[in-house]
C-alpha cells in the first residue's frame, strides 16, 4: 500500500507577533514547524503502514527551507520525501497550491501507484481546509473528510471504511481506493522519532522537485501561482482596538455583594433581553 | 496569493465581459437529519444585504431527497429573506456525500450562474466549498468573519482573521465567478423571520445514478447531545480564564452557571491546563459565540479570545488588573478579584431569580 503524505510548513503560530505601527508580520525568529494538524495525518499512515506494509511518501509545496519539515517526518518513520519548490509557485491561493500538488502526485503515481493521499484537516496559518478537498478533485480520487478513525482497509479489494465527523454525529461511510482523507485531529499521537529513524532521516535524500519534475508544463503555467490564484488580498489590517470601553463599577464599600447588586441594577435597567432571559430561569 | 496593487494609481476594473452574466447571491441550504443548520438563515440574513447592495435576487439552495421537509426547507428560505430557492431532490441524496452534492451544485452554478455563493464552515459545508470552488476553477475564501461588497468594482469583499485572529484581511476574487465565501456558524446574526415571506421555486434535476455513486453511508451515529455542551447557541455563557489560578476554583464558574442555567466556557489556557474540555474553548480556535449575556472571570481578553465572543449583547467582565484589555470592550467592568466576586454574583442572581419566581 502507498500513502501520500501532504504536509505544510508553518511559523510557530503561539510565537507571532504582529509590528504594532505597521500591521506586518514579524515572521523573524519564529520557529518553522510542520503543520500540527499535519502530524495527526501522517501518523495515521504510518499506522497503516505498520498493519498492512507499503510505503509512506510525504510531500510538501514550499520554499527550499521546507526540507526541515521534511527530514523531521523521515525521522517519525516515513520513507521517502518530495519537496515540490519553484519560484513559479510563489503567491498560490488553494486552487493553484491544489493543481501543483496533484500534478505532483500524477508524477509519483508513474513510479508507484498511490492508494491514499492523507491531508491535515486544515494549517494553522491559511487555515482554509481547502486543500484536501481541491487535491481529490484534480486527481479524481474519493474524498473523505473530517475523518476520525479508519475502520479497515482491504487493500487487495481496494475498500476502505472510514468514520466521518458530520454535523450532529459521525457518517460510517464505505468507499473505494484510491482516496483523498483529510483526518481530524485529536485521534491518534504522533510517535517519537527512533534512534536509527533519525540517523536515515538525516542521511536520506529529500528529492527537490522544480516545476518541470512535478509535471507541470508550460502551458500550465496559468495554473500555478500568483497567475493561477482566483482570490486576492486587497488589504490587511488590525482590529479595531477601543471600540467601546467597559462602564467601571464602583461602589464606595467596595464590598463584593453590594458591587455585584449594582451591576445587576445596570445590566436589567439597559438590557430589557437579558432580564427577560434571566427571568425565564425562575 | 498576493496583495492586491497600490491604492494609487488605482485603475478601473473591467469584469471579463464573458462573466457579466453571473448574476444574485446565493446561500447553500444545509441540512442534517431534517434539522436546517443556523448557519444557513445566518447567510441569509447577510446574503439578503449583499443582494440589496447589488441591486439583484437572493436565492437559497435547497438539496435533499424528495419530500415535503425540502420544500419546508424552502418556505423557510423565503421567510429569512430569500426571494426564490433553486430545489434539486432525489433519493441519492439523502445523506450528504460529497460526490453528487458537488455535481449537483456545480451544474446549478453552471445552469443560473450566480455571482457569489455562499456556505457556512461546517464539515459539511467547507467539504463541499473546497471540492465546488475547485470543480469551477474559481475562488473560495475561507471562514469569513465580514462580507460587503466593494463599491469600486461591484465585487464580495470578505474579510478573515489571519494568524490567530491578530490581523484580517480583505480577499476579493475578482475575474472569476462566482465568487465564493465560507462563513463559520454565529459570526454573524441570526435574521428577522418574516413568516408572511414567500417565494418561488426553480427545481433542477440531479441526472445520476446511484450505481455511479463510490462511497456509500453505511450508518449515521447521532452525537449522544446530552452532556455535550452547546457553547454556540447558549443565551447565558459563564466563562472563566487563567486567572481562576486553580481546577478547584473553577467550582465558583460552575455554580454560578448553574444557578443561570448558563453554559460554562473558557479561555484557550484553562482548555490546554484539562480543566474544562475542548467544547468549551471561546475564540478564533475554539468556538464563536454571542450570547445576550457574557460573564468573563479572570480573562484577559487577548484578541484570539475577543474574537470569539465580543459580539455577545452585554459582556461583564471581572479582572483584578485595571488595565486588563478586556476592559476595553466589556459593557460592564469589575476590578477585584474573581473569588469574591463570583460567589458576590452567584447570589445576587440567586436573589434576583427568587424575586421573579414570587412576582411569577
Ligand atoms: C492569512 C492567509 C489567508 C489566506 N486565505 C485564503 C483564502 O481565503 N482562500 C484561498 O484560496 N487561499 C488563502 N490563502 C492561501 C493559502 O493559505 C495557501 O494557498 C496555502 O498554500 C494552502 O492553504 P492553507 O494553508 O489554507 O491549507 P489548508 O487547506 O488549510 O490545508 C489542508 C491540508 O492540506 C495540506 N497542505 C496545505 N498546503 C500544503 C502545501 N503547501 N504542501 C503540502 N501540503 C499542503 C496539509 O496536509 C494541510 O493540513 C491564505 C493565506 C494566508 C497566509
Ligand atoms: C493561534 C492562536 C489561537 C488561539 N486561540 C485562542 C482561543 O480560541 N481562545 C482563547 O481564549 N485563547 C486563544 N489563544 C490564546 C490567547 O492568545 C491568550 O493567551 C489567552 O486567551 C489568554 O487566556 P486568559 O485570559 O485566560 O489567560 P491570561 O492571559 O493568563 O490572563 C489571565 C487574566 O486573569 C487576571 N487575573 C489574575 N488573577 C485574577 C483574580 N484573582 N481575579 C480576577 N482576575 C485575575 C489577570 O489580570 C489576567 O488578565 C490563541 C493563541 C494563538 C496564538
Amino acid at each position: 500500500m502507498h500513502i501520500v503524505v501532504c504536509i505544510k510548513q508553518v511559523p510557530d503560530s503561539a510565537q507571532i507577533r504582529v509590528h504594532p505601527v505597521t500591521n506586518t508580520i514579524m515572521r523573524q525568529g519564529v520557529p518553522a514547524i510542520i503543520n500540527p494538524y499535519d502530524l495527526f495525518a501522517l501518523e495515521e499512515a504510518l499506522r497503516l503502514k505498520d498493519k498492512h506494509g507499503g510505503t509512506v511518501t510525504v510531500i510538501t509545496m514550499g520554499p527550499p527551507q521546507a526540507e526541515g519539515a521534511l527530514r523531521k517526518a523521515l525521522s517519525y518513520g516515513a520513507d521517502d520525501a518530495i519537496l515540490i519548490t519553484d519560484r513559479a509557485f510563489a503567491g498560490a491561493d488553494t486552487l493553484a497550491t491544489s493543481f501543483a500538488l496533484a500534478s505532483a502526485i500524477r508524477q509519483i503515481q508513474k513510479n508507484m501507484p498511490v492508494d491514499m493521499v492523507f491531508t491535515g484537516k486544515q494549517t494553522i496559518d491559511g487555515d482554509t481546509a481547502q486543500v484536501g478537498p481541491g487535491v481529490a478533485k484534480r486527481l479524481d480520487f474519493q474524498l473523505l473528510t473530517y475523518v476520525s478513525k479508519v475502520s479497515s482497509v482491504l487493500p487487495e479489494q481496494g475498500q476502505i471504511v472510514v468514520e466521518r465527523r458530520a454535523e450532529g454525529g459521525v457518517q460510517l461511510l464505505k468507499s473505494k481506493l484510491p482516496c483523498l482523507i483529510t483526518i481530524l485531529e485529536g485521534n491518534n499521537e504522533m510517535r517519537f522519532a527512533t534512534m536509527p529513524n533519525m540517523f536515515r532521516a538525516a542521511r536520506h535524500p529529500v528529492k527537490m522537485w522544480n516545476r518541470e519534475s512535478a509535471g507541470i508544463s508550460d502551458d500550465d503555467l496559468v495554473k500555478i501561482g500568483l497567475k493561477g490564484s482566483p482570490t486576492v488580498v486587497s488589504k490587511v489590517f488590525a482590529p479595531t482596538p477601543h471600540t467601546d470601553p467597559a462602564e467601571m463599577i464602583e461602589v464606595e464599600s467596595g464590598n463584593p455583594k453590594d458591587i455585584a447588586d449594582t451591576v445587576l441594577a445596570k445590566m436589567f435597567t439597559r438590557f430589557p433581553a437579558v432580564a427577560k432571559e434571566i427571568a425565564k430561569r425562575a | 496569493m498576493s496583495e492586491a496593487p497600490a491604492k494609487k494609481g488605482k485603475k478601473k476594473f473591467e469584469l471579463d465581459p464573458r462573466l457579466a452574466s453571473y448574476k444574485g447571491v446565493w446561500v447553500f441550504v444545509e441540512h442534517e437529519r431534517g434539522q436546517v443548520h443556523p448557519v444557513s438563515w445566518e447567510l441569509m440574513g447577510e446574503g439578503r444585504k449583499l443582494a440589496d447592495m447589488l441591486g439583484v435576487e437572493l436565492a437559497g439552495v435547497v438539496m435533499g431527497a424528495p419530500g415535503d421537509e425540502t420544500r419546508q426547507f424552502c418556505d423557510e428560505a423565503f421567510r429569512h429573506g430569500a426571494d426564490l430557492c433553486y430545489l434539486m431532490q432525489d433519493d441519492i441524496l439523502k445523506d450528504y456525500r460529497n460526490e453528487p452534492f458537488t455535481k449537483g451544485l456545480t451544474d446549478m452554478v453552471n445552469a443560473y450562474e450566480p455571482e457569489i455563493l455562499l456556505l457556512g464552515a461546517t464539515t459539511q459545508g467547507r467539504d463541499l466549498a473546497g471540492s465546488v470552488a475547485t470543480t469551477l476553477k474559481t475562488g473560495l475564501t475561507a471562514d469569513c468573519t465580514g462580507l460587503t461588497i466593494d463599491p469600486d468594482n461591484r465585487s464580495l469583499a470578505a474579510t478573515r482573521p489571519t494568524f490567530g485572529g491578530s490581523l484580517l484581511c480583505t480577499i476579493v476574487t475578482l475575474n472569476y465567478r462566482p465568487q465564493m465565501a465560507t462563513v463559520r456558524p454565529r459570526v454573524m446574526a441570526m435574521p428577522e423571520r418574516d413568516g408572511s415571506r414567500t417565494g418561488r421555486i426553480v427545481e433542477h434535476a440531479l441526472g445520476m445514478i446511484e450505481q455511479s455513486i463510490i462511497t456509500k453511508v453505511l450508518e449515521f451515529i447521532p452525537d449522544a447531545n446530552q452532556d455535550k455542551p452547546q457553547l454556540a447557541f447558549a443565551d447565558i455563557i459563564v466563562a472563566g480564564g487563567k486567572g481562576m489560578k486553580r481546577p478547584e476554583n473553577f467550582q465558583l464558574i460552575w455554580d454560578l452557571a448553574k444557578v443561570l442555567g448558563a453554559e460554562v466556557g473558557a479561555s484557550r489556557p484553562v482548555v490546554q491546563a484539562g480543566w474544562v474540555d475542548l467544547e468549551r474553548q471561546v475564540g478564533q480556535s475554539g468556538k464563536t459565540v454571542r450570547p445576550k449575556l457574557y460573564i468573563a472571570a479572570g480573562i484577559s481578553g487577548a484578541i484570539q479570545h475577543r474574537v470569539g465572543m465580543s459580539d455577545s449583547d452585554c459582556i461583564i467582565a471581572i479582572n483584578n488588573d485595571p488595565n486588563a484589555p478586556i476592559f476595553d470592550f466589556a459593557t460592564y467592568g469589575i476590578v477585584g478579584n474573581a473569588m469574591t466576586i463570583l460567589p458576590a454574583l452567584t447570589e445576587s442572581f440567586r436573589q434576583a431569580l427568587a424575586t421573579a419566581r414570587k412576582a411569577g
